[in-house]
């Protein structure tokens, strides 16, 4: 492949050939190929742009060096410059709201969740981006749709997503009597009392965890066919099925290892890498970790989709990615070039791998990427895109939808009833109350 | 006589001729506003316009990224019929004056021994100073280590002595974790309270002491009647500023617990911050804050007014 040089006709020429060998891309390679897709791009970065994008602090080093290599070769071939900032999974949202309410400082972000939805109106309009990239890769999937998309209209772009997927000891479960994993309500609860009752127990944050305790809950709310909002974005949450959610979640929370209520996003991964707990849900990154730094716990480890909730579907929330462009910003033409740049097959393929499954596409054609079938543990997380919903659930995701998930509305409402502060009826009253109060008018 | 004469009319046209604007220039009256303008414009700009801001948010809707309309007290009736926000105030409460108190004793006991001459003094109070130096989010980690679930060094040690059997919940309990909040304020907060009442205790004559010594007087007589009421003026002085900066904490609360377990840390700050920043309800967060407003005030008027009187400066019972 050496013969890849910066021949504008040759590479397009290439074409599939030059997909496959885009993983093993040098930078010069890539820098060729960044030159030729400028030139065929519909986006024509403006002159001497200077673009400033404040992404999430990585949690896999080689996703970040692959990023930054993107970044590289786009800044090179089109003569702009890309500020990239980082900042941690708490301060992403804060930032960015500050630059959307002052009109400066940042012109695009690569957020979490559902930040776009939080200022709709100050995100550029993505649409032409992810109707060029459906035709490329094959397609949006349904809950990419859903985390995109406002009023038909594409306000970011979501480049990925980490599934929040079981973390277990497969020894320790096996000990408590599931071989498989169980894929019921009641055979998830039983593993659970099993594990504990082992002196092997899981654990699931309970505390102000915008990533791991949005996670589950939600999961644990929608799995007894309990809802915040109905289609109509009408508050539900007082319902017999949510009590039913509530009395599993505190079953399930006397079972876990104790601290659950204080936890953080990062509680649970330190605990597992350090041998203490043995089932949890969380993204790909503890089994990252004990690749490269207590194989043992890689070797007995393993991953598995939540079980299915009573109606058999299985619905989970997981930690999207998003990327918006701001209204505000100078250079949209930059900002799109590069969004739909970093999408491309070329580009995203190898970046995916780098990620070693933390990045889950809603892009269907990279649901075919290799990192996903190479080592089985990986292929649960291939298909978190078929499980994803958005906070809204079945309701219509809109900035109300992501105002109740900062504010732990289904958290806190959880939380209550499992730490014995409120009963069933008060724990359901309050958070009803909070989120009328949200989605009022 | 002549010279005099000519020289008045001359004069009185003189003043006539200038304009109001060289009136206003050279007046010695105006002139005290000229050069307190800067720093009143700095006020205003820095100080006055996002407190009016802020508090004209807080009767909008204003979302974060589009601005509101005009609500009035909804914010505010919303809040006072919502258990959070109580929940919120009470624990702010509750943490500022257990604080303060403690900070205060162990603040004056510790300026108190400061005040002792004793081998290395200066390295001693340097290193008092230690936590009130390092930026409050690295003592909130540090901190948040101590507390793990999981890894606390307490926890770790009490194990292997043998005296318990299983992690202390720390930041899971509601209580404890009210307990372990309060622990890290005030062990943040002392160093500040020692130091400034040191300085004021410095201040205080040692002839005094040596007259009391000749007449006999006890240690605690000698604490009582000399040392306490020369020290209430700065007393007044730090435990206003420490109320304040107690009552409006943020960053040790939200870096340990984000206001958890189920809302029992949630000061009024982390809550303003959770709703208004967080969940992008700038009106509703605006309105927690403007509601802190009024315990500042009353904070602040006790000791303004404690410190007007006499008796609180001296000590003594002729008012």
């Amino acid at each position: 492949m050496s013969n890849l040089i910066t021949d504008r006709r040759s590479l397009l020429k290439g074409g599939a050939t030059m997909l496959a060998a885009a993983a093993a891309m040098s930078s010069e390679q890539l820098l060729g190929y960044a030159k030729a897709w400028a030139q065929t791009s519909p986006w024509k970065p403006e002159a001497g742009a200077k673009i400033n994008l404040l992404r999430w602090k990585r949690f896999v080093e080689a996703e970040d060096v692959a990023f930054m290599k993107i970044v590289d070769a786009f800044q090179k071939a089109n003569n702009v410059t890309i500020n990239v900032s980082n900042e941690s999974y708490d301060d992403i949202q804060p930032k960015a709201s500050v630059a959307a309410n002052t009109g400066q400082g940042l012109d695009m972000v690569w957020g979490l969740y559902s930040l776009p939805f939080l200022f709709p109106n100050k995100c550029t309009d993505m649409t032409d981006v992810a109707d060029y990239l459906a035709k490329k890769c094959g397609g949006w999937a349904e809950s990419g749709k859903a985390y995109g998309m406002l009023n038909g209209k594409w306000i970011g772009i979501p480049v990925a997503a980490t599934g929040g997927l079981v973390n277990y000891r497969v020894k320790a479960a096996e000990a408590a009597g599931h071989k498989t994993f169980p894929k019921d309500l009641g055979g998830f609860l039983d593993l659970v009392k099993g594990m504990k009752k082992n002196g092997t127990p899981g654990g699931m944050a309970l505390g102000h965890a915008s990533g791991d305790a949005n996670g589950w809950l939600h999961w644990a709310l929608w799995a007894h066919g309990g809802n915040l909002i109905d289609k109509d974005n009408k508050v539900v949450i007082n319902s017999p099925e949510t009590a039913k959610a509530l009395e599993y979640v505190k079953q399930l929370y006397d079972n876990f290892v104790p601290g659950t209520a204080s936890w953080n996003d990062s509680s649970n991964n330190k605990a597992f890498l350090a041998g203490q707990l043995h089932l949890t849900v969380n993204g790909i990154s503890i089994y990252v970790a004990a690749k490269k730094e207590n194989p043992q716990i890689a070797e007995d480890m393993n991953h598995a989709h939540l079980p299915a909730g009573v109606d058999g579907k299985t619905r989970e929330l997981h930690l999207g990615f998003p990327i918006l462009v701001y209204t505000f910003t100078k250079f949209p033409q930059t900002c799109k070039a590069f969004t739909s740049f970093l999408l491309e097959p070329a580009q995203f393929n190898p970046w995916v791998e780098a990620a070693q499954g933390y990045l889950s596409p809603f892009l269907l054609d990279y649901e075919k990427n290799p990192i996903w079938t190479a080592d089985p543990k990986n292929t649960p997380y291939r298909d978190v895109a078929q499980t994803a919903n958005t906070p809204a659930g079945i309701g219509k995701m809109g900035e109300n939808a992501a105002a109740a998930i900062a504010d732990f509305v289904v958290v806190d409402m959880f939380a209550n009833y499992a730490t014995g502060r409120e009963d069933v009826k008060t724990a359901m009253a309050s958070a009803e109350r909070n989120a009328k109060r949200i989605f009022r008018g | 006589m002549t010279t005099m004469q000519t020289s008045m009319p001359a004069q009185a046209v003189y003043k006539d001729t200038r304009s109001l604007w060289e009136k206003l220039r050279t007046n010695r009256n105006w002139l005290a506003l000229w050069f307190m303008l800067p720093t009143a414009a700095f006020l205003i700009l820095f100080l006055a316009y996002p407190l009016g801001l802020g508090v004209w948010m807080s009767f909008t809707d204003e979302r974060i990224g589009r601005t509101g309309i005009f609500v009035g007290l909804e914010n505010y009736e919303w809040l006072w019929n919502d258990s959070i926000f109580w929940l919120s105030v009470f624990n702010t409460l509750l943490y500022t004056i257990i604080a303060s108190v403690i900070k205060f004793a162990v603040g004056l006991y510790l300026a108190l021994l400061l005040n002792r001459h004793m081998p290395f003094k200066a390295m001693i109070r340097a290193i008092v100073l230690v936590p009130f130096i390092v930026p409050t989010v690295l003592s909130a980690i540090a901190f948040w280590w101590i507390y793990d679930a999981q890894f606390s060094i307490i926890s770790w040690s009490l194990i292997k002595l043998g005296l318990i059997d299983h992690n202390i919940n720390f930041l899971g309990d509601p209580n404890m974790a009210r307990g372990s909040v309060i622990f890290a304020n005030i062990w943040r907060g002392v160093p500040f309270v020692a130091i400034t009442l040191l300085a004021g205790l410095q201040t205080v004559s040692p002839s005094l002491y040596e007259a009391a010594t000749l007449d006999g007087a006890t240690d605690w007589q000698r604490f009582r009647y000399i040392t306490y009421p020369l020290l209430t003026p700065i007393i007044a002085v730090v435990m206003t500023f420490s109320v304040l900066f107690t009552f409006t904490d943020f960053q040790l609360v939200w870096a340990l617990t984000r206001g958890g377990p189920v809302n029992a840390t949630h000061l009024m700050a982390t809550l303003s911050y959770q709703r208004g920043i967080l969940s992008g309800r700038l009106g509703e967060g605006a309105a927690i804050a403007t509601a802190m407003i009024p315990f500042l005030l009353a904070a602040i008027a006790i000791s303004w007014f404690g410190m007007q009187r006499r008796k609180w400066q001296q000590g003594s019972d002729n008012d």
